[in-house]
């Protein structure tokens, strides 16, 4: 079992308290009416799928209930790093760990 | 005490004899035995059948890695475990034990006509073998190979026993209390660092136990290890003997499984079979010693030959030797000490055969002083004898050349191929692996995981080395928790270091293509059947695995997975690290399903979530069903009534009269705040900003790819809160995509979301007289088509309870829902109970609530929507409020597929002769088109129609809006159903009903 840092408790805690949330930093287009057919199957379906750092979401479900952001490896299965929803991507190569 | 038990020796107690059974014989052994020590110290030594060929065989080994001595042990009604091993269950008084794999007896078992048809059976047997006639396979080749493959045979009734479950956190855990554990449990436990040492044996000791000669720091070996064990108490180390570590998982949690009660006559009360720990641990130590490799020659599965470090231990540990005249045959120094210790405790050692060229001269010497032949630069190329050994044919090997044989005499052959590290745990961890080419075998290398290795599972050997490098591993994990150890090292006289060499199959004189020289025991797998999965084109040893099955037994390849990497290698002509080692996996030992399931049985498998007025329900007849994790009232059949009857009855009350329906199970959201009615314009499709305070409005939630999610009435009780509900099993659901879209979305909306499913108990009125038979207990509002139309709320007090008054209807009758403070529920549900008796009140159950929906074409998301439906296919598009600039799903409804044409819409259907569809069944245009017919559709709903008059039906068809009175054809096994499609309404379309 995962332990994940929620960035809002500011506590590690075993995955079971959380949910995954899909791919993170997918944001909603201001006006989808205003999106070309393909841009809104971007939107919806085209997703990421790296081996290696993983941006994503998790929400804390069984705690504060916040969805936050979170860059996982998917190689060594490690999170490098949480943080809140609406905060930048961090730069990978300040994560260090297992980040390349 | 019987023959093959040595006086003085063992550590088992000689004044408590335990009567136990095998196969129905009685049986004397020691406390402090195992079934198999037990067995071997009368004389037995076969113990079980193969699973492939039935070969009579016997233990291999004299621990966890057994793969031979598989047992069943019963205890009473209900409790039996098939393939226990002998060699770890302890006996007690009355264990009853049984042989496996054998029919009529183990002696003379039937299916040992595999063994003569070896030929048949040989690697990748079931890919041949089974291939023709293709008509054979179901129905002789499947059940042939269900019936005779398998391992024992699994109980049926249900485990009378409880299982427990536990989470410990720790500094360090030590995994394994052998030399090298006990060492690092004592030298991490200072500074108040909290250490747990766990072992999968009954005792403490590890391979200490099996060499008492060893003098630590001049202190016998087991005197040391009996005031080492109190010291490690003293310094607070918690010590977890019958615990094994089954596995290791993400960020150093281990799971281990206590075994509290397998080892006692008398079930104490109250206390749980086995315990699952969940350890956190932040450091582990993993310390699990090495397992000896047997050598791979001709007839090396005869019972009777086993390890010789086992021979050791059962002479050492539990006193019994397993011959009197065994001979040696080894090609690692370890098992010449095997020999002296049996020859000292007065076997007739016959020889020692070595397969080396040359042996160190100390050994030589001590063999001479006993007295010992030697066969040095010898190989073995047969065994004689079926159920026990008789002998060892041996041949001498000069330049690679394999001489003439000849037979030395023997009641046990004892063998020892050297020792592969135990990595099993460090590779769970993903730890890479090291070939270390002058130990012929992995070692662990980096590992992600707070980890370290210590003491025989690195390589190493003897007890002084592995002593001093549990010790270092001890105090380097302390110090890296912030501790000081101040252990110095110790030094072990008598100690037995050793090295050896390691091999393919043993040079043989005799046809290899004919040798039965088993790699895995377990699974019949010999090495003629590795060379032959290479031969016929298996690469990789992930293949060569599949293919043969080397390693896939119970015993996870704990004794296998070297020899068949060795033997696979040098049929490739390859480096053993070019072929790579197959994955450990989790758990170590076989884990009983039990310790798996924990509590999580019964009725705590799952939730069972009920309403206030559950128990009403029950008092009164309810047939229940589940619905999402709740438990629902089906419907209330009165004595002699079967369901349809019941429903029947049910439905025409509530049309005729008033049926009462708890509807508390709806999922309950209240959407609070100045940008509540924002939020919800952006939620759902419908437009909100105009729905006034105390109206309802039927609300519609898409996905943003257009397809229904969910749906509910949603009452606005002021301008800035909504009451949502929203479909019993979508509640959870339905909340977080709210939760989703506002606290990333739209994070600048002032709204907040609660659950307030289980804070409301909900009752539904339906019927004609629902407003005569409500009105007189409300107060604060007029239930009149004036005052209160439909699709109005309020917030007033019904029958002296505070409530939120809804009128809406899922049946087209006059209704009502009340919503009270969940905990008065059942009071409010008794009130109009007694007010309805005067109306022939009728309690009504969820397939009465279905039936009544599907005559008024109300869906059900989840039945007759299917993650693929669009509000417009299913006749939902007046609740889409297209001027709105956007909502979820907008856009998503635009796309292409979405809008073309020839999608599948939801319709009414009507038999033509007055039958009741299968909900699925699938529908098609032409039913005289040739097989495979085009599919157009499928029955979402269906059920016998009163108010109707005959059975009606929903489905999906394909264009269905536009094919209203066409006819489709629904296929079934027997015969092809003509309906033709309807409108979705059925009942009352002018809503006439609807008005007091």
């Amino acid at each position: 079992m995962l332990l994940i840092t929620c960035p809002y408790c500011e506590e590690t805690l075993p995955e079971a308290e959380f949910a995954y949330a899909g791919q993170a930093h997918v944001i909603r287009p201001e006006n989808p009416s205003g999106q070309s057919d393909e841009q809104w199957e971007e939107f919806l379906f085209i997703r990421e799928n790296p081996k290696g750092p993983h941006f994503e979401r998790w929400r804390h479900l069984h705690g504060c209930g916040r969805f936050f952001n979170a860059v996982r490896d998917t190689v060594s299965d490690k999170f490098l790093t949480t943080y809140r929803a609406g905060a930048p991507r961090p730069d990978l190569a300040s994560l260090g760990g297992d980040a390349k | 005490m019987s023959g093959n038990r040595v006086a003085g020796k063992g550590r088992v107690d000689v004044g408590k004899s335990v009567r136990f059974t095998f196969d129905g014989k009685p049986f004397v052994g020691l406390k402090g035995d195992t079934v198999s020590s037990a067995l071997l110290a009368n004389g037995v030594h076969l113990m079980g059948r193969s699973f492939k060929y039935h070969r009579p065989r016997g233990p291999v080994a004299a621990g966890s890695e057994e793969p031979n001595a598989l047992i069943g042990t019963r205890r009473g009604p209900g409790r039996f475990e098939p393939n226990t091993r002998a060699t770890v269950q302890e006996i007690w008084q009355g264990l009853e034990t049984t042989s496996q794999n054998k029919y009529p007896s183990l002696k003379w078992d039937i299916g040992a006509v595999n063994d003569a048809a070896y030929m048949l059976f040989s690697a990748g047997f079931y890919y041949k073998t089974f291939m023709w006639p293709k008509s054979f396979w179901h129905r002789v080749y499947e059940p042939f190979i269900r019936a005779a493959a398998g391992l024992g045979v699994s109980p049926t009734e249900e485990d009378p026993d409880t299982y427990a479950s536990r989470f410990l956190h720790c500094d360090v855990l030590v995994v394994g209390a052998g030399p090298a554990g006990l060492a690092a449990a004592r030298a991490a436990a200072v500074d108040g660092l909290k250490v747990v040492l766990v072992d999968e044996n009954a005792e403490v000791g590890g391979s200490l136990l099996s060499e008492p000669q060893a003098l630590v720091d001049g202190q016998r070996a087991w005197d040391w290890l009996a005031a080492e064990v109190e010291a490690l108490k003293a310094a607070g180390v918690r010590i977890m003997t019958r615990t094994t570590a089954i596995g290791y998982y993400h960020q150093n949690m281990i799971g281990m499984v206590e075994r509290l009660t397998d080892h006692l006559s008398d079930l104490p009360a109250d206390t749980p079979r086995e315990r699952m720990w969940r350890v956190r641990a932040k450091r582990v130590v993993l310390a699990q010693g090495a397992l000896e490799k047997p050598l791979v020659f001709h007839g090396n599965d005869c019972p009777g030959v086993m390890l010789a470090g086992s021979a050791q231990t059962y002479l050492n540990r539990y006193g019994v030797l397993v011959g009197q005249r065994p001979v040696i045959l080894t090609s690692h120094d370890s098992a010449w000490f095997a020999a002296f210790d049996l020859a000292d405790a007065g076997a007739q050692v016959q020889a020692i055969v070595d397969t080396r060229e040359s042996v160190r001269d100390d050994l030589l010497a001590e063999a001479g002083k006993r007295g010992i032949r030697l066969k040095i630069g010898h190989t073995a190329t047969a065994t004689k004898g079926r159920l026990r050994v008789t002998s060892l044919r041996v041949n001498p090997v000069t330049d690679g050349k394999v001489g003439a044989g000849y037979v030395i005499g023997c009641d046990a052959v004892l063998m020892s191929g050297g020792w592969t590290p135990s990595l099993h745990l460090f590779s769970h961890t993903r730890g890479s692996l090291a070939w270390d080419e002058d130990l012929t075998t992995f070692l662990p290398k980096d590992t992600p995981e707070n980890c370290v290795i210590a003491g025989a599972s690195r390589g190493l050997w003897g007890v002084e080395a592995v002593l001093n490098d549990g010790a270092d591993k001890g105090r380097a994990v302390a110090a890296d928790l912030g501790g000081t150890g101040g252990e110095t090292a110790c030094s072990v006289a008598s100690d037995r270091t050793g090295t050896g060499v390691s091999h393919t199959e043993l040079p043989t004189d005799l046809n290899p293509g004919k040798a039965k020289a088993f790699v895995d025991y377990q699974n019949d797998v010999t090495a003629k059947d590795l060379r032959l999965a290479v031969r016929e084109g298996m690469r990789s040893i992930e293949h060569v695995k599949r293919y043969t099955t080397n390693g896939m037994a119970t015993d996870q390849g704990k004794m296998s997975n070297i020899n068949g990497l060795n033997i696979a290698a040098d049929a490739l002509g390859k480096k053993q690290p070019q072929v790579g080692l197959t994955t450990f996996r989790p758990p170590y030992t076989p884990t009983s399903f039990g310790a798996f399931a924990g509590y999580h049985r019964g009725a705590h498998f799952e939730v069972t979530r009920k309403t206030r007025i559950d128990g009403w329900a029950e008092e009164n007849g309810a047939v229940f069903e589940p619905v999402g994790q709740w438990r629902r009232a089906w419907h209330f059949p009165k004595p002699g009534e079967d369901m349809d009857t019941a429903v029947r009855r049910e439905c025409v009350a509530t049309r005729q009269s008033v049926g009462i329906f708890d509807a508390s199970t709806l999922g309950k959201i209240e959407v609070v705040g100045p940008d509540a009615v924002e939020f919800m314009n952006r939620m759902y499709t419908n437009p909100w900003t105009k729905l006034a305070p105390g109206r309802c409005r039927y609300g519609l939630l898409c996905g943003d790819d257009g397809f229904i999610r969910d749906d509910g009435v949603i009452g606005r009780l002021t301008t800035d809160r909504f009451h949502v509900t929203t479909t019993t099993g979508g509640a959870a659901r339905v909340l977080n995509m709210m939760e989703d879209y506002l606290q990333t979305e739209w994070p600048d909306l002032n709204v907040w979301l609660t659950s307030t499913t289980e804070q409301w108990a909900t009752i539904a009125l339906n019927g004609p007289k629902a407003a005569a038979l409500l009105a007189p207990l409300v107060e604060g509002v007029d239930l009149t088509d004036e005052a209160f139309p439909h699709m109005s709320c309020v917030e007033c007090t019904v029958a002296g309870m505070p409530a939120r008054l809804f009128r809406v209807s899922f049946t087209g009758e006059i209704g009502f829902e009340v919503n009270v403070p969940a905990p008065r529920g059942r009071t409010l549900w008794e009130v109009l109970w007694e007010a309805g008796r005067q109306y022939d009140i009728c309690a009504y159950g969820t397939e009465t609530m279905h039936v009544l929906r599907a005559e008024k074409g109300y869906i059900i998301v989840g039945q007759d929507t299917d993650g693929t439906v669009t509000p417009k296919d299913a006749g939902l598009d007046w609740a889409v409020g297209k001027s709105k600039p956007d909502f979820v799903g907008k856009r998503g409804m635009a796309r292409p597929d979405l809008t073309s044409e020839g999608r599948k819409q939801l319709v009414g259907l009507l038999t033509e002769d007055h039958s009741r569809l299968e909900e699925g069944a699938q529908i098609v245009f032409d039913p005289t088109q040739a097989l495979p017919m085009t599919m157009v559709g499928h029955v979402t709903s269906s059920y016998h129609s009163d108010a109707v008059g005959r059975p009606i039906a929903l489905a999906l068809v394909e264009g269905g809006h536009g094919r209203m009175g066409e006819t489709v054809h629904i296929p079934m096994p027997d015969r092809t159903i003509a309906a033709k499609i309807t409108p979705m309404v059925f009942v009352d379309p002018d809503n006439a009903r609807l008005k007091i």
